[in-house]
């Protein structure tokens, strides 16, 4: 069956169909990860988006429980130029578009996505609808011009009601934008306690369980629309450690006055190689940001840029001159991609502890 | 941190002669570390014995020294040069070994000569496997169960301990030689002992099998201040079991999950920054298909044959990082020549799927043992891009240049259902095509996984083309079905072959459909950032990226993979070619299917389109490209063989015109010439029938030499010494005796010479006569060779000039030409006329100056001879006299015949120059690792009819104080002119003896075998066994007594007389 990507510049790109038999609406991104697609897919930060890979063939090796980063993927579509038609692996429970199929998300293969990246590129993010027929390509190019489609995102992949996941050593309240599992099963591998809530949280409500550190989660959208969160920060900055990932690191820097401004394209895929400033040291990183921290707009009296990308410098890491407060732009959970960063968990760990010991001593 | 600038002069290392094991890959590092070098700032002498690379040429070094890689022999060029720093890692095992060797001889500390790159240290740790093992074991990464074993017996005892199967790794050697996989008791003691023979300490690693487990790559970077990263992941299609150079190879990995990628990237930078590498490594790792447990198979602490493919294959260039990162320079400060935006500092993501697959040389070796194992057995290799596995696939397949242009194999197809499973169980080289015939014969994925334990999603890949051959077949002329197949990568020869059309109405459908390929950029980002390098590859897709740019383009078509008769010299040609063009202001384009050569490198040419070179494949680039022409000449056969095709569809052939090209390749035609010409040349006759050779060889008389029309690199030639020889000979050849002519000569013995010809119609250049060392009969490809010619006289010289000449202007030759001749009293015969550059060009364009192959370009683009200041005739011969020696690698392929013939056997060459003709040879017999010791024992196993001519040489031996062993008949002979002579006995003989021949041979008492018995063809000849045995034991190994004259010569140079007075 053929299926249509319909941009909002007019532009239209036809393929087969698979996965679900529905038609959406999303923002067009795409990353350059050469595995992980499953991750990526499940991955609540691309709410809203239809993502495009740009490596050529995806589902080589099935889909498996183990490997879902949330369990109501918010993903529009899925865009690639082949699907395996064969995959394989041990761990391999169902296939891609069996999978999609179950979720009630479309994809379309067979289109040139090389040439849709480059075109992604050049002009930036563009909304787009998977259609069944393009008879009527002019008219949804036009009404996507008009339409917001990530906009409110995030109340809607938060979760609604607190819930622990339990663990025998620090108590940490996790804020949930769209939290990738990742993030959950690096807090559990070091024995946290951790209680999510959803991101309407407000300082008193956190302060009341009495955490011993906070972390703000990744998700999908515009960071600046999460005014009350950043408000909370502010707050709870002054009395426990605190750690931000992806948006959570854009509302820490919200929350300590800096700005936040769309990118041409974004960062998506694992390849972005990030230098921690003070060593010099550069690690891989997992990134999933349309975002960014606007440098100029850092107050330098409180917020310290720690991690920057190496090819256009975007900001990727920042610290609070006065709090134990530190977050980074990229994913240090990976999950998919590289586990170069994994160790700013264990500095956040480190980080509690010492407040732990300094309120003791 | 920035560049070092305590260092100024660096001396880089090459890796010799090219062997299998180590190919072409070595001159594209080597170039790329050497321009690196330069490029900032440092002045670079690099040292390689093997003329045929880009590499020695003078203007990628600041000084070159074509001269043997032996300590001796660098030691003095290192006291001449003293450089402040020698750069090891990129010349192979070759220059990793010279530079250990050179630490140990004490000379690199007493010079204070630094080593760059990777620390000796942690070479030492990569490489012996032991100190390896130890490291892991601490990282807490799994290695497979193993021990180093001095002898037989501790290797019996460990295998009987861990149970097998058991595979055996020598210590120290290349390629993976004298390894292999044992199943049994009997096995391990027969491979052990052979690998412990072979390794340069006496040692051998004895490891569990993993075989079955997926085989992946990771090729590595890391700097001086400890970043590291990964450049390209690879998966081998081929499990655990087949050498990585022998086995199919994806690229990206293609079956493993986010998880298993990470956990072994993660395994690969812990193993690099453990072992401080500082440059490129390659790490290999055994993945179990059903668990996450993996184990470390081994480390290349240096630039390897997987980095250059994995530099094509992302375009990202490893050896240029390489030598960057040993003088210093950090990743995160080098910018990425690709995007010209980014820094080098950033792992590659690619947007297509690259496979390669080897190039074995058993189209050559038909009696060789085909079997694939941990020992490397291709010579060369083929990689090619696309959107799909499938296309790839079939690419790579199209590019291979053998005897199937896709998945169908008239063999395989003939196979029984259990030939055909055997095939599958114990892989060959051609195990791809049994596996789509096994799909064709409705064998189930299951079926032919649980014989071949390859992962279904790689199975699938064939099975899914094998049913499309299907619904191609059942759909004629369908625009659908041809819009899917050529998704899926076939060609239109395979889709005519469906339809029982001709390619050309394929082509023409497809036009008329609009369904022309695109061609997409390689950019290292997966077209995150903009990019322009100009390296290209097809596929059927919507968006094209390479447009003509309005310069005046001329296409070069390369040639392709490294193969026995087509090496690396064809490489060295068709760079020139490029390099002439862009002078002269054209645009170069190349067109090639290697990624271990120069030529691919994409910085070399303006425009790179990695792809196969068929004639579909180059007729869409010149329909894209619309080139002023194409230039064929110096691509080998390969180029040539598409010259009519091309022209057939209107792309002009530039230089030599196609008709005058096939005069020179027409046999009757060419005999046309000869008669008019008034030349002589060795009676010949052809033949179609059996009856037809038999009666024209009687004609001519016994012995005569045979083969097929249109061959190359002597591919089944033969001298026919009777009629009974000449009956198995078209036994063995009777498909080629039905489809094509064979060739019949009168097979005149005499002196051998190659001559190239550049003419421009009117002048003709010869740049300089290479006269044989052995006698008509030896390929000229394994000959030796010496320039300028030593016997000849310059009547003879004068002959030769003018018979070049007249054949070049009759031949209309406009270019380059070849030309062999045999000398026989006083007389010149034409032998042969390649209307193309020959694998000689590389080492005469190194010792007379003349750069050729841009000479010729120049000729072939207009400019005359005289306006290149060049005038008719014979150069004038320089001072130093230069010898080419060939190097062959029978040590790694099994039951090859050592013996050499009219058959190209020799996979490199080496080169060595001197003041002296004695002297020359002394150093190419070093070069091509036949040093000898002052006195020795020589063993001279002759056939009968050369006793007479062994006198001289035996007496020669004796003289310079060299032990004579032979057997009864030889050794009687010898004693009787007074020659002492140690008796052994026959192969079949007393075999427990310590005079048996074998057994002398195992013992090491022999230094040098001399044996001439060319008749012992069979398996079990005692000629053969002998022959076998020195190669086992790596005992130098004449197989023609003008070889060994000249060795004498090269001896007798550095000896003393000793004659008493009376």
């Amino acid at each position: 069956m053929l299926r249509y990507l319909i941009l909002e510049d007019g532009s239209v790109y036809s393929g087969e169909a698979f996965g679900a038999d529905t038609e959406t609406i999303g923002e067009v991104v795409f990353t350059t990860g050469m595995t992980g697609y499953q991750e990526a897919i499940t991955d609540q930060s691309y709410a809203d988006q239809i993502l495009v890979f740009t490596n050529p063939l995806i589902g080589n090796y099935g889909v498996t429980l183990a490997d879902y980063e949330s369990l109501e993927p918010q993903i529009k579509g899925v865009i690639c130029h082949q699907v395996a038609r064969r995959p394989d692996n041990w761990r391999m429970q169902t296939t891609l578009p069996d999978f999609l199929k179950q979720l009630s998300i479309p994809g379309i293969q067979g289109i040139d996505t090389r040439a849709l990246v480059k075109k992604l590129r050049i002009h930036g993010t563009l909304r787009g609808k998977i259609a069944n027929s393009k008879e009527e390509a002019a008219q949804i190019a036009s009404e996507l011009q008009q339409k917001q489609v990530t906009q409110g995102v995030i109340s809607r992949v938060s979760t609604k009601t607190p819930y622990p996941v339990p663990g025998a050593k620090r108590n940490v309240v996790v804020i949930d934008f769209g939290i990738k599992h990742s993030i959950l099963r690096e807090l559990a591998k070091r024995d946290c306690n951790c209680i999510v809530l959803p991101y309407t949280a407000t300082a008193k409500e956190v302060l009341a369980l009495h955490p011993d550190g906070v972390l703000l989660s990744n998700g999908p959208g515009d960071p600046e629309e999460m005014v009350a969160a950043s408000q909370m920060v502010c707050e709870v900055e002054q009395h426990l450690p605190l750690f931000g990932i992806c948006m959570g690191h854009q509302v820490f820097a919200l929350a300590n006055g800096a700005k936040t401004y769309k990118m041409k394209f974004g960062h998506r895929g694992f390849n972005h190689p990030v230098r921690e400033i003070a060593t010099g040291q550069i690690g891989f990183t997992s990134q999933n940001h349309g975002y960014a921290v606007d440098p100029a707009s850092i107050n330098r009296d409180n917020l310290l840029v720690t991690h920057v990308e190496v090819n256009d410098g975007t900001i990727e890491g920042l610290r609070h001159k006065k709090y134990p407060a530190f977050s980074v732009q990229f994913h240090p959970d990976a999950t998919p991609g590289p586990h170069d960063e994994e160790s700013l968990f264990d500095d956040f760990m480190q980080m509690i502890d010492q407040r732990k010991s300094e309120l003791h001593a | 941190m920035p560049k070092r600038k305590d260092i100024h002069k660096i001396m880089v290392i090459g890796s010799g002669p090219i062997i299998i094991g180590q190919a072409a890959e070595f001159d594209y590092s080597g170039t790329q570390a050497c321009l690196a070098l330069r490029e900032e700032g440092y002045e670079v002498v690099l040292v390689n014995s093997n003329p045929a690379t880009i590499m020695t040429d003078t203007t990628i070094a600041d000084k070159v020294y074509l001269e043997p890689l032996t300590v001796d022999s660098v030691s003095r060029i290192i006291r001449q040069e003293y450089p402040d720093a020698i750069l090891p890692t990129l010349g192979g095992q070759v220059g990793l070994n010279m530079a250990l060797a050179l630490a140990k001889s004490g000379i690199l500390d007493e010079l204070h000569i630094e080593l760059l790159g990777t620390k000796l240290a942690s070479i030492e740790q990569a490489e012996d496997r032991e100190k390896f093992k130890e490291l892991c074991q601490k990282l807490g990464e799994p290695v497979p169960p193993s021990k180093t074993v001095k002898t037989v017996d501790d290797a019996l005892a460990f295998g009987d301990e861990i149970g097998y199967p058991i595979i055996v790794r020598p210590a120290f050697t290349m390629g993976g030689t004298g390894g292999g996989i044992c199943h049994n008791h009997d096995e391990l003691a027969a491979i052990a002992k052979n690998g412990l023979e072979l390794s340069p300490v006496t040692e051998c690693l004895i490891e569990k099998s993993i075989a079955g487990y997926k085989e992946i790559e990771f090729e590595v970077m890391r700097d001086s201040n400890d970043n590291a990263m990964i450049v390209c992941c690879m998966e081998n299609f081929d499990p655990v079991g087949i050498h990585t150079g022998d086995s199919i190879v994806f690229s990206p990995s293609q079956t493993l999950s986010d998880k298993e990628y990470q956990m072994l990237r993660d395994c690969s930078l812990r193993l690099i920054r453990a072992l401080k590498i500082e440059g490129g490594c390659n790490v290999q790792l055994a993945l179990d298909p059903n668990s996450f447990e993996y184990d470390v198979i081994e480390v290349n602490p240096r630039v390897s044959r997987s980095s250059a493919l994995a530099s094509k294959a992302t375009g990202y260039p490893i050896a240029k990082m390489a030598a960057k990162i040993a003088v210093g320079m950090t990743l995160d400060e080098i910018k990425n020549p690709v995007t010209g935006t980014t820094y080098a500092e950033f792992e590659p993501a690619l947007d297509y799927v690259v496979c390669k697959i080897p190039r074995w040389p058993f189209d050559k070796f038909p009696k060789a043992d085909r079997i694939l194992g941990t020992q490397m057995k291709a010579t060369g290799e083929v990689m090619a891009i696309g959107r799909t596995a499938e296309e790839a696939l079939q690419k790579a397949v199209q590019s291979l240049e053998i005897d199937e242009k896709d998945l169908f194999s008239p063999a395989a197809h003939q196979a029984s259902d259990s030939q055909l499973e055997e095939k599958l169980v114990k892989a060959q080289d051609d195990r791809l095509f049994y596996l789509a015939e096994a799909f064709r014969r409705g064998y189930s994925l299951e079926e032919v996984h649980e014989l071949t334990k390859i992962n279904f999603y790689f199975l699938d890949i064939v099975s899914h083309l094998v049913e499309m051959e299907q619904e191609i077949a059942a759909q004629p002329n369908d625009p659908d079905i041809l819009k899917l197949a050529k998704k899926y990568g076939f060609s239109d020869q395979t889709i005519a072959h469906l339809w029982h059309e001709s390619a050309d109405q394929v082509r023409e459908l497809r036009k008329q459909k609009q369904l022309l390929p695109v061609y997409k950029m390689v950019d290292t980002c997966a077209a995150e950032f903009e990019s322009s390098t100009p390296y290209f590859y097809s596929t059927y897709d919507s968006e094209n990226e390479s447009h003509k740019s309005g310069r005046k383009s001329v296409v070069v078509i390369g040639s392709g993979p490294i193969r026995i008769g087509q090496g690396v010299e064809f490489d060295y040609a068709t760079v020139h070619c490029v390099k002439a063009l862009q002078k002269m202001g054209y645009e170069a384009i190349v067109i090639n299917s290697n990624p271990e050569t120069v030529s691919t490198d994409f910085s070399i040419s303006d425009k790179l389109y990695f792809e196969p070179l068929t004639l579909e494949d180059v007729l869409n680039v010149c329909d894209l490209e619309q080139p002023e022409g194409v230039i064929v000449q110096f691509g080998g056969q390969t180029s040539i063989n598409l010259a009519a095709g091309l022209k057939a569809h209107g792309v002009k052939i530039l230089g030599t015109r196609v008709k005058d090209l096939d005069r020179a390749e027409d046999r009757e035609e060419f005999d046309q010439i000869i008669k008019q010409l008034g030349l002589r040349q060795p009676q010949g006759l052809t033949a179609t029938t059996h009856e037809g050779v038999i009666a024209a060889a009687e004609k001519l008389g016994y012995p005569v030499l045979v083969r097929p029309s249109y061959v190359l690199g002597g591919k089944a030639m033969e001298i026919v010494y009777s009629k009974a020889e000449l009956e198995e000979y078209l036994h063995d050849h009777a498909d080629i005796a039905e489809d094509h002519p064979i060739l019949i000569d009168d097979y005149l013995d005499g002196r051998e010479c190659d001559v190239d010809a550049i003419s421009d119609g009117q002048t003709v250049l010869l740049p300089g006569i290479m006269e044989h060392i052995e006698h008509a009969g030896v390929h000229s490809g394994d000959s030796m060779a010496v320039y300028p010619p030593q016997t000849f006289s310059d009547e003879v010289k004068d002959k030769i000039t003018e018979v070049t000449k007249k054949l070049a202007l009759a031949l209309n030759c406009k270019g380059i030409m070849n030309i062999q001749f045999i000398v026989r009293d006083g007389e010149v015969y034409v032998i042969e006329v390649n209307p193309r550059a020959s694998r000689t060009v590389p080492f005469l364009s190194k010792i007379t100056g003349i750069e050729m192959a841009q000479v010729a370009t120049r000729v072939i683009m207009g400019e005359d001879l005289t306006q290149q200041g060049y005038s008719d005739g014979l150069a004038p011969e320089p001072e130093m006299i230069s010898v080419k020696a060939p190097v062959f690698s029978f040590s790694k392929l099994a039951d090859v015949d050592s013996y050499l013939g009219p058959e190209m056997k020799s996979t490199g060459e080496v080169m060595g120059s001197d003041h002296t003709f004695a002297k020359a040879l002394y150093k190419a017999f070093a070069g091509a690792k036949m040093q000898l010791p002052e006195n020795g024992n020589v063993l001279l196993t002759i056939e009968d009819r050369d006793k007479e001519n062994i006198l001289p040489i035996a007496k020669r031996f004796a003289r310079i104080g060299y032990r004579i062993f032979a057997t009864k008949g030889t050794a009687e002979f010898l004693r009787q002119h007074d020659l002492h002579v140690d008796l052994v006995t026959k192969v079949h003989k007393d075999e427990d003896s310590e005079q048996n021949i074998l057994n002398e041979l195992r013992a090491g008492r022999i230094d040098l075998v001399v044996n001439t018995m060319g008749h012992d063809v069979e398996k079990n000849s005692d000629g053969f066994i002998i022959r076998q045995m020195a190669i086992q034991q790596n005992v130098p190994l004449l197989t023609a007594l003008d070889t060994a004259d000249a060795l004498l010569k090269s001896l007798e140079n550095r000896s003393f007389a000793t004659e008493s007075l009376a």
